[in-house]
Formats: structure tokens, C-alpha cells, sequence
């Protein structure tokens, strides 16, 4: 009974099943938040994460993973993330609610300026004082990881890079390094700076809300939960050997062998399709992928602006629409290239290995 | 009694040079202990109340700084006793578990550097979720992305410095990414373009191993010893200096874009 639930879940866990799972799971929580976010439903939830959690440390393969020393930060996460996403779309919801009867949210009733000594003066040496006890008590308990000496001739496997960049180390199994640790990267920090000035909604400072920003919520917390703490997760607990995926309550065995299937893009189209051989040079070769890129990436915009985001573009104006097109394609580039690898096993759209340029 | 030892003290000429003015219990002198006291005027004297409910601020952006500095206080101290060279490092970090009774100074680095990370993520989210980044603050949240930023360079360059196979490799897999840089990295697209191919050497590459991204952040073709003291300088000096700097430069802007977000005009009328 219990082996056949763990068999279930090592299954479940799979990316291809887990990833759009979780994905599913975050468009419903945003759709039912009002629902979901009651303290008894959520409440609920929590109990069942925990209790799964403490169910499942009794198994010996999730415990080795989950109580290595740098892992638990990740666990702590995981719930606080949760937690602190409950509070706000809990909040949201009565807001909502609020601003749906015509009264202003809970942030705007009573407010009145008080002192900050004694009042705020007073909550910061508490929170210090907490904080600072809770972090004694996790040194003393938890003792700072040491392994065996450095050395270059000795790689572990797996390699892990530390665990805030495992969603980056994620990415590694979609796209080159010079993609998903370079640009992407870059793209992140570039975008989280630019959204203040593509942001032109004046409404929900102050306040929570969902109803009133229902995009850029929706754009951010895809960003942070699925594709940032989700994939987090996915590298650090199910990410064994050779970058083999095993199921949270899977032996890591370093000797499981997974079929190498993945082609290219220019790959299906010669071969599968058109049955011709590959072109030897790489422009004729690689042009449908570099066509499809240049597409999606500068022609795809201009066609939303003239037709579907018509009136999204003209409020951005020229320079708006196309940062923000820009960073959100970039963004979405990485789904879509999951979705084509579990569909079609595609490796690469553009395969330029001769320039290291592949896509 | 002790109303008069008491009396004595905060009359006398020390403690008023050091103190200014009367216990904070009237109005009057609860402005003047913000105001005048450095750390304290910081603040402003008065806050709109929701600002004081844990519910709206999570209390993550104070804790990120309460951990930055207890990062800064237990990382003097190990400093005392961590050597970045080779022969030294790691034996250093076993000696301050071996030798030191009850210590837990690297336990409290550490973990506290952990949660460093995770308050600042939420902090984002809470700022981000209050739209607290709107007009005027759209600066502020550029600097916030920016000490990001360096928070998550503080916790990588840290990682190397115990120097155990943990750490080696952590930053090996991290440092190798640079090796695909555009341009710049040896097997980055478009690093081939820039051979110059002059004096008829077209198979000498201008970007390679020993000279390319990688190579600058690591002090060398791989993570060695120069990559230590490299990243001991960062972790200790630059990146603590220049996130300090930063940090002066987001607090006083969220004082000066209006102090903590708070609902605006558009629900005084009637909607």
C-alpha cells in the first residue's frame, strides 16, 4: 500500500508530469484565490504539506536529500513562500471584496500616523530578538556542512551549483550555458529593474489586490513560483546522478541509464519530414530554426501590437511594448521549449555548434 | 533612593552630552530620540499605522538588514581565524569545529546567510504584491534589484571560501556558465568572430582558456587558489562595501519617495 503511494508519487514527480502539474496548480490558485485563501482551506492545505513532509522523512532516500545540511534552507522556503503567498492573496481577497462594494481596502480604514518610538522601535527589537533566537537555535542543532578537502580531480556527481541557483542550473537541461547562465540571467536582472517603468497601471499601491492587477501579479508570481522556486526545488530534491531525474523517495543510483533520444529542430524538418540529408553548411541548414527565432522574437510582437494587443500597445507606447514584449517572450521561451522537448524530444531550434550558437 | 541615583545620573554633564533630551514618554521627546539619534533618524518620527502590521509588511525588508549585519559581526570574526591560501584554508575551518568548544560562529554565518536570501526574495514579493514600486518609487526598487544582486554574490563568493569538495565544485559549476559568455567567454557564440586573424594568424584564437570571462572571474583556467583569495577579497571587501552603499542609498530614498507605501488618493472619493 505505502511502496504503490511512493511508486505513485516517484511518478508523479517526473517533470513532465510535475512541472505542468505545478503550473495547473498555480492558474487555479489565482483563479479560486478567494476560495483557496480562507483560513480553513488553507489552513488545510498547510496540515496536508506538513503532514506529507513528516510522513515522508520516515523514508530514507527523502531524508538524505531533504536533512543535508544546505538543503534545509530550501524546505523553509517552500513553506514560507507558501505562507507569505497566503497572507497576500488572503488579504487580496478581502480587499477585493471590498473594492467590489464600494469601500476602500482594509489598508486605507483607521489609518492614522502614530510615533515610531515607542510603536515601530518596539516591533523591530522583537523581531530582532526572535529572529536572532531562532538562528542560535538552528546553529546549535544544525551543524555547518564540511566535506573532504578540495580537489579538482575529484567531481561529485551530481555538481551542484548552491541551491538559490539550481533554478539557473535547471534551466542547463533546456538551453546552452551561454542561454541559461549568461543571458537569461541577465534578462532576469534587466527585467525585474524595467518593471517599474512598464508597469503604467497606477492602481494597487499601498495595497493588496489581485482584481486590480490581475497581470502583472500573474506575469510576477509565474516568474517567482513556477519558474524560479518550483524549479528550485525540481534540481535540488529530484535531480540525482548525471543529472538524472529520480522521484523523492528514489535510491540515487549513479548507474541509471537514460536513452539519449533528444533531436533538433533542423533535424526533424530534413530528415523526418522532407527525407533529404542534412544540408552540410549550417545557414541552409539552420535557417527554418533561426527563421522561427527571429520570428518569435521580432516579428511575433509587432503581429500582437496590430492585432490581439492592440489596445495593450497603445497605451505602453513603442519603446514600453517592446521591453516589456522582449523580457516576456524571453520569459516564456523557457516553457515553450519544455512543452517542445516533452512533446517532440526537441534538443535545439537553432543547432550552430560550429559558433556555439545554439537556441 | 533609587529615584535619586537616577535622578543624579541623567543630571549630570556625561549622560546629558550623550543624551539630549528626556525619557521618550511625551510627544516632544519621542520626535527627539528619532531625531536625534543616527541610527534611529532612519526612521521617520510618525508611520501610518497599517505600516506597523506584520500582515502588510512581513517584516522582510528589516530582517534582510538585521541578517546583513549579523553576516558583518560573525564574518569579523571568523576573518580572526580563516586563512584564504590553499594549505591553510580548509585546516582553519576544521580547527573552529575541532577546537572551539560549543562554537557556533560559522553554524550562525551560514545559516543566517541562507536566510539572507530567502528574506530578500520575499521582501521583493511583498514590495512587488503592495505595488510599492510604482511612482515615485520606481528608483528605489531599481536599487533593491541591484542589492539583490549582491546579496546572492555575497552568498556564492562565501561558498568557496571553506575550500572542502562542497565548495570546489559548487563554484566550479556556477563559474563554469562564464565560459559560455557572448563574445567574452572561449566557448560563448561569437568569440570566434573576434579573431583578428592579423600577421596571418588566423588560427590563433583573441579568446581562449587562459584570458576569457571565465578566466577573469576565477584569477585563473579553473577554480584554484588564486580563485580564493579572489573571491575572500569580494566576499569580505568589495561586495560588503558596495552593498552598504547601496543600502544607504535605499533607505534614504525610501524616505525620500514617501516613506512605506500606502493606499493613495483615489479612495478618499467616492468610487
Amino acid at each position: 500500500m505505502i511502496e504503490t503511494l511512493k511508486h505513485l508519487i516517484n511518478t508523479l514527480a517526473a517533470p513532465t508530469i510535475f512541472l505542468p502539474l505545478v503550473a495547473v496548480l498555480f492558474f487555479l490558485v489565482l483563479h479560486y484565490y478567494r476560495l483557496l485563501s480562507r483560513p480553513a482551506v488553507a489552513g488545510g492545505i498547510l496540515l496536508a504539506a506538513v503532514v506529507f513532509y513528516a510522513v515522508s522523512l520516515l523514508d530514507n532516500n527523502f531524508r538524505h536529500i531533504v536533512a543535508k545540511p544546505d538543503n534545509v534552507p530550501i524546505t523553509m522556503m517552500l513553506f514560507l513562500s507558501g505562507f507569505c503567498v497566503w497572507m497576500a492573496l488572503r488579504q487580496a481577497a478581502i480587499n477585493d471584496e471590498r473594492i467590489e462594494r464600494g469601500l476602500p481596502p482594509v489598508e486605507k480604514e483607521g489609518n492614522e500616523t502614530i510615533f515610531v518610538w515607542p510603536d515601530l522601535v518596539y516591533i523591530e527589537f522583537l523581531a530582532a530578538v526572535i529572529v536572532g533566537v531562532l538562528l542560535t537555535v538552528w546553529s546549535i542543532e544544525l551543524k555547518a556542512p564540511l566535506e573532504q578537502p578540495a580537489s579538482p580531480f575529484k567531481a561529485p556527481n551530481p555538481s551542484k551549483a548552491p541551491w538559490y541557483f539550481l533554478g539557473l542550473q535547471e534551466m542547463l537541461v533546456y538551453f546552452d550555458p551561454w542561454l541559461a547562465g549568461v543571458v537569461f540571467p541577465t534578462l532576469i536582472i534587466t527585467g525585474l529593474i524595467c518593471i517599474p517603468y512598464m508597469d503604467i497601471n497606477p492602481r494597487g499601491v499601498g495595497y493588496y489586490t489581485l482584481k486590480h492587477r490581475r497581470m502583472a501579479i500573474t506575469v510576477y508570481l509565474f516568474g517567482f513560483l513556477f519558474l524560479w522556486v518550483t524549479l528550485i526545488m525540481l534540481g535540488t530534491f529530484f535531480r540525482g546522478p548525471n543529472w538524472n531525474f529520480f522521484g523523492p523517495y528514489e535510491f540515487w543510483d549513479v548507474h541509471k541509464v537514460e536513452p539519449l533520444v533528444n533531436i533538433n529542430l533542423s533535424e526533424i524538418i530534413y530528415i523526418k519530414i522532407l527525407g533529404t540529408g542534412m544540408p552540410s553548411h549550417w545557414l541552409p541548414r539552420e535557417i527554418w530554426g533561426l527563421a522561427l527565432i527571429a520570428g518569435y522574437t521580432f516579428v511575433l510582437p509587432i503581429l500582437l501590437a496590430k492585432t490581439v494587443l492592440k489596445n495593450f500597445y497603445a497605451k505602453m507606447g513603442l519603446l514600453r511594448y517592446n521591453v516589456f514584449m522582449f523580457h516576456f517572450l524571453m520569459m516564456m521561451l523557457l516553457p515553450i521549449k519544455m512543452v517542445c522537448r516533452w512533446m517532440f524530444n526537441l534538443k535545439y531550434f537553432v543547432a550552430i555548434t560550429e559558433y556555439f550558437f545554439n537556441i | 533612593m533609587w529615584s535619586n541615583i537616577s535622578k543624579y545620573v541623567t543630571d549630570s554633564q556625561v549622560w546629558k552630552s550623550i543624551i539630549r533630551h528626556g525619557y521618550p514618554d511625551t510627544r516632544r521627546n519621542r520626535v527627539l530620540i528619532i531625531l536625534s539619534n543616527v541610527f534611529l533618524h532612519l526612521h521617520p518620527t510618525k508611520v501610518p499605522s497599517h505600516s506597523l502590521k506584520l500582515s502588510y509588511t512581513w517584516c522582510m525588508g528589516g530582517l534582510t538588514f538585521f541578517l546583513f549585519l549579523v553576516e558583518t559581526l560573525t564574518g569579523v570574526l571568523l576573518m580572526f581565524y580563516y586563512r584564504p591560501v590553499g594549505e591553510y584554508a580548509y585546516n582553519d575551518i576544521l580547527a573552529l569545529r575541532e577546537h572551539v568548544p560549543l562554537g557556533i560562529m560559522r553554524e550562525l554565518h551560514r545559516w543566517a546567510a541562507h536566510a539572507m536570501v530567502i528574506t530578500v526574495w520575499l521582501h521583493m514579493l511583498r514590495v512587488f504584491l503592495t505595488g510599492s514600486y510604482k511612482p515615485p518609487r520606481e528608483f528605489n526598487w531599481g536599487i533593491g534589484v541591484v542589492l539583490l544582486t549582491l546579496t546572492l554574490l555575497l552568498s556564492f563568493t562565501g561558498y568557496l571560501l571553506p575550500w572542502d569538495q562542497l565548495a570546489i565544485w559548487a563554484i566550479t559549476v556556477g563559474s563554469n556558465m562564464a565560459r559560455a559568455t557572448p563574445f567574452v567567454g572561449h566557448e560563448g557564440p561569437g568569440s570566434k568572430l573576434l579573431n583578428p586573424g592579423l600577421f596571418g594568424m588566423e588560427d590563433v584564437p583573441l579568446i581562449h582558456a587562459t584570458d576569457d570571462a571565465r578566466f577573469v572571474l576565477l584569477g585563473g583556467p579553473f577554480v584554484g587558489e588564486a580563485t580564493l583569495l579572489r573571491f575572500y577579497v569580494l566576499h569580505c571587501v568589495f561586495i560588503p562595501l558596495a552593498a552598504a552603499t547601496l543600502m544607504a542609498a535605499h533607505f534614504w530614498r525610501v524616505r525620500k519617495d514617501g516613506g512605506i507605501s500606502a493606499p493613495t488618493d483615489e479612495f478618499s472619493k467616492p468610487l
